[in-house]
């Protein structure tokens, strides 16, 4: 019962956030509200049982990646988005289609689907476990992806560093 | 022990928690006033209670009297939401953090903590990666030159540390074999040879232990690595538009970060309670909670101490000390311990 | 206890509004966090799946969407902020030329 009031709760602030982060016009709004998003899908991971994704979830996502995002709202001074007119048809016929598709989903998935209840903390994900996982099965898609940030990380660099600090390097050899 | 019992010891628990680390908060600015004080040949504050003991009163008064002013040029949402997210991270990173052994009242059986989870560590570096959101938000909102770049300066840097203050903690992790922070401190329990304390930092990790003090003092924005509200060039960086209780929130927030990275350096490195037990039951049990409120203090005494030494650094000098010094130090150390653990093993 | 199916919903519903986000936005910040609203969407139902199948291999997944979401963020921004330098607005359909 605690269970599901909780999911309710949370799951209930997650779309809040989400619906949010599409009305505000203002970058910045939508970012905090995307962080609401994280931190309730977070306690979600909690209910799950998973611990260590859901403390993972809130130091990287909401506490590193998000905070990038805040930076470069900051940085660029981004303002509030300016309207565009949308299609005609995109508002008459695009919202009620999906809301009547994404129902349908939802109904085909709640009835249909013949899935058992999930109790709290039904899958416990101790760091332990994880670091097995991670660096025994999974050792070679773990070493792949530390050379896919790798080569973000130059990417990054290279496309954030201004041309002119680019050539002066190249002069002075 | 039943849900009522849980639910009014968790209670009771919570209200003195917090009212020791306000007060501790209170007192920290007092000793710094005192402290740096004496160190630049003056006195401090003397003139409220004996030594000045009831300053601390008199500013809190102060700062609850004053008018609390908006400027005019704000985003107002956000300038009243900043300091309150300040202050509400910093409060409450101290949940998880243990000051004593498991104490036995009557016939409840309580550890001295709010609550003891399997991954407090985790716990405390995310809601204190979260507290950057205050800072960032303070600055951006208050729409002025000096506060957005306080908020920039503060941002990048809390970003670029955690990294090195995360990875410091790796090796700690890697011996006590627990995110816990009740089994870390188990796990340095007795002595090496019957003198030396098998603390953290005398087996192997004093490398870690000054990579987390110095990435924990740039977490906390002090000197040397304050430039987010370098009062020379920034005026007073993110909070330079805040009066009044919101200026005293974010006073209190840097008061309460540093406490709890205190009690996280005590608790990691330094065997956090164990000492010298002696002495009749009662003092046996009361003397845990002051060997670790000992530490904390020595803690907060060298952040202080540090203040009131040395100079800041420039920008460009903080992130290339961070980012080419500090990291590699840290992953070295991270490696040499994972070797050593293995080899053991 | 919660049928899975809820989880898959909330999940489903995140997803959604990701993409809903990212068609209807116009700032390029905005839609990237509209991508990170859909890849947080996904990991959700990954963890449910996990704790569903008693398979841990679920939350793993979920790493490595978070290393590939911080990848692309990192990228991402430094584009946007490339872009911001060149053409001085965030708007995407001010943005319709290769070259200057």
């Amino acid at each position: 019962m605690l269970h599901l009031v909780l999911f309710l709760i949370f799951g209930a602030i997650c779309v809040a956030g989400a619906v949010n982060l599409l009305v505000q016009r203002h970058p910045i709004n939508s970012a905090l509200s995307l962080v609401a998003v994280m931190a309730s899908l977070a306690v979600e991971y909690l209910l799950l049982g998973a611990e260590f994704v859901a403390a993972v979830q809130v130091i990287v996502y909401a506490g590193a990646i998000m905070v990038l995002f805040v930076f470069v709202i900051m940085l660029l001074n981004a303002g509030e988005e300016a309207r565009t007119g949308g299609s005609r048809v995109a508002i008459l016929f695009g919202i009620p289609g999906m809301l009547a598709g994404s129902l349908l989903v939802a109904w085909v998935l709640i009835t249909h689907s013949g899935t058992q209840e999930v109790s709290a903390g039904a899958l416990p994900g101790p760091p332990r476990e994880i670091a097995n996982l991670l660096f025994h099965d999974f050792l070679l898609p773990f070493e792949v992806t530390s050379v896919l940030v790798l080569i973000a990380i130059m990417g990054a660099v290279v496309l954030a560093a201004r041309p002119e600090s680019i050539e002066q390097q190249k002069r002075e050899g | 022990m039943n849900l009522t019992t849980f639910i009014i010891v968790s209670v009771i628990k919570t209200v003195i928690a917090l009212f020791v680390l306000l007060t501790a908060v209170a007192y920290s600015v007092w000793l710094e006033r005192k402290v740096v004080g004496h160190i630049q040949n003056r006195w401090g504050p003397t003139r409220v209670g004996p030594f000045g003991l009831l300053q601390p009163l008199a500013d809190g008064a102060k700062f609850l009297f004053k008018e609390d002013l908006i400027p005019p040029h704000v985003y107002k949402p956000l300038y009243i939401a900043a300091p309150m997210l300040a202050v509400m991270f910093a409060l409450t990173s101290i949940s998880v953090i243990p000051i004593g052994n498991v104490v036995t009242i009557g016939n409840i059986k309580t550890p001295l903590q709010i609550t003891d989870v399997n991954i407090g560590l985790l716990i405390v570096l995310g809601i204190t990666s979260l507290g950057v959101y205050g800072v960032a938000l303070a600055g951006w909102s208050s729409n002025s030159k000096y506060s957005l770049l306080g908020g920039l300066r503060a941002s990048a840097q809390m970003v670029s540390y955690e990294i090195s203050l995360g990875l410091s903690l790796v090796g700690v992790l890697i011996l006590a074999g627990s995110f816990s922070l009740r089994a870390i401190v188990d796990a340095q329990a007795g002595t090496f040879w019957g003198f030396i304390p098998r603390w953290n930092i005398f087996q192997g990790q004093i490398i870690a232990f000054f990579i987390y003090l110095t990435a924990a003092y740039a977490e906390t924005n002090r000197v040397p690595f304050d430039l987010p509200e370098a009062e020379t060039e920034l005026v007073a960086g993110y909070h330079t538009e805040y009066s009044a209780m919101k200026f005293a929130m974010f006073f209190m927030a840097e008061y309460a970060n540093m406490i709890t990275v205190a009690c996280l350096a005590s608790l990691l490195f330094l065997g956090g309670w164990h000492g010298p037990l002696f002495g009749p039951p009662l003092l046996q049990a009361i003397l845990p909670v002051f060997w670790f409120g000992l530490r904390v203090f020595m803690f907060l005494f060298i952040y202080i101490w540090v203040r009131g030494t040395l100079p800041r650094f420039r920008y460009d000098q903080l992130m290339a000390f961070g980012w080419k010094f500090l990291l590699p130090m840290a992953i070295a150390n991270l490696v040499i311990t994972a070797l050593i653990v293995a080899i053991r093993s | 206890m919660v049928p899975l199916s809820y989880y898959l919903v909330l999940s489903g519903v995140l997803f959604a509004c990701g993409v809903t986000g990212f068609l209807i936005k116009r700032n390029i910040i905005t839609i990237f966090m509209s991508i990170e609203l859909m890849l947080n969407g996904v990991n959700l139902s990954f963890v449910a799946f996990a704790a569903h199948w008693h398979a841990l291999s679920g939350q793993i997944f979920v790493f490595f969407v978070m290393v590939v979401a911080a990848a692309e963020a990192a990228v991402g921004l430094a584009i946007i902020i490339a872009v911001y330098r060149t053409r001085e607005t965030l708007n995407v359909d001010q943005v319709n030329l290769l070259k200057l």
